[in-house]
């Protein structure tokens, strides 16, 4: 049982550079054949400073936080047991290459369902780029199962 | 290539958004997403740690056929117009699955002064099985 006591709790905040490399190299990856996400002046002629962050890489941006185990750590959670359940973005401002992004981790929810065979943890993030602006807040739910089967990851 | 918003008033509830075929998923493809997107999991790439974790085979992330659902919206409209997406993960995405994007106009409001839709969103394979279920929120400017 993961200790209930752990909701509310925050993560120490960290910063990501958004590389134009790693933009190309993703846009790749998803076939992404779009030149806004690809070319900069594509981009600058649709408007954009800069490329820009598609939709759902802030989450692998999330991903280089300096501990992604930490959570996990924290809650004792073995990631054999663990899948991904859901992943929700909600946008306020777009991020382009170039910014450095921080990002607020906290532990919002954690419950479980069929008297506790399976346990959720809610996770949500606030991102905010190097002008304090906000950009999105994210939310990750994460599934543990107990362990009488062989874990995976569906997501 | 650069969508231009479609007329909010011209949409009505059930209309389809233009689908995005995927090519079979390859373990090249795997690989590539492994490293684009930073998620190392072996369970992914490594068919040698798939196979000890009693899996018949390394499997698709997720989160690639996120950025695909991702890839249908900015297909469709400007990033910029997209205020929130949401996915579920149902089921196992494999390798040699042919992936559809889908997404479907669930409703239309204003809201705030805002005119948005709200879209349900769906990756299915060649034999219509949904791995993830989704929906997002376009808001006009």
């Amino acid at each position: 049982m993961i200790d209930r006591r752990h909701i509310g709790h925050t993560m120490p905040p960290f910063s990501v550079e958004v590389e134009k490399g790693r933009l190309r190299f993703f846009a790749k990856a998803t076939g992404q054949d779009d030149p806004v996400y690809i070319d900069e002046a594509s981009a600058q002629a649709a408007g954009h400073p800069g490329l820009p962050v598609p939709p759902t890489f802030l989450f692998c941006l999330e991903m280089e936080s300096p501990n992604a185990a930490a959570i996990r750590e924290l809650l004792g959670m073995d990631y054999r047991s663990l899948l991904h359940g859901e992943e929700g973005f909600s946008y306020h401002k777009i991020a382009y290459a170039g910014d450095t992004l921080t990002f607020e981790q906290r532990i919002a929810d954690i419950y479980d369902k069929k008297d506790g065979a399976l346990e959720f943890v809610v996770r949500k993030t606030r991102v905010t780029n190097q002008r304090h602006e906000l950009v999105a807040e994210l939310r990750c739910v994460t599934v543990q199962r107990t362990m009488t089967t062989q874990g995976s990851d569906a997501g | 290539m650069r969508p231009t918003l479609p007329s909010w008033e011209s949409l009505n509830t059930g209309d389809m958004l233009p689908p995005l075929e995927l090519p079979p998923i390859t373990r090249l493809a795997l690989a590539l997403y492994c490293g684009a997107s930073g998620d190392h999991n072996p369970i992914h790439v490594d068919s040698d740690f798939a196979h000890a974790a009693g899996m018949p085979d390394v499997f698709a992330h997720g989160m690639l056929s996120a950025a695909w659902l991702g890839r249908l919206l900015t297909n469709w409209v400007p990033q910029s117009a997209i205020r929130s997406l949401d996915v579920r993960f149902v089921a196992i995405t494999h390798v040699g699955e042919r992936i559809t994007c889908t997404g479907k106009v669930a409703e239309k409001f204003e809201q705030g002064g805002k005119r948005c839709v709200h879209l349900q969103l769906a990756t299915a394979n060649q034999d219509g099985m949904t791995k993830l279920a989704g929906e997002a929120l376009v808001a006009w400017p």
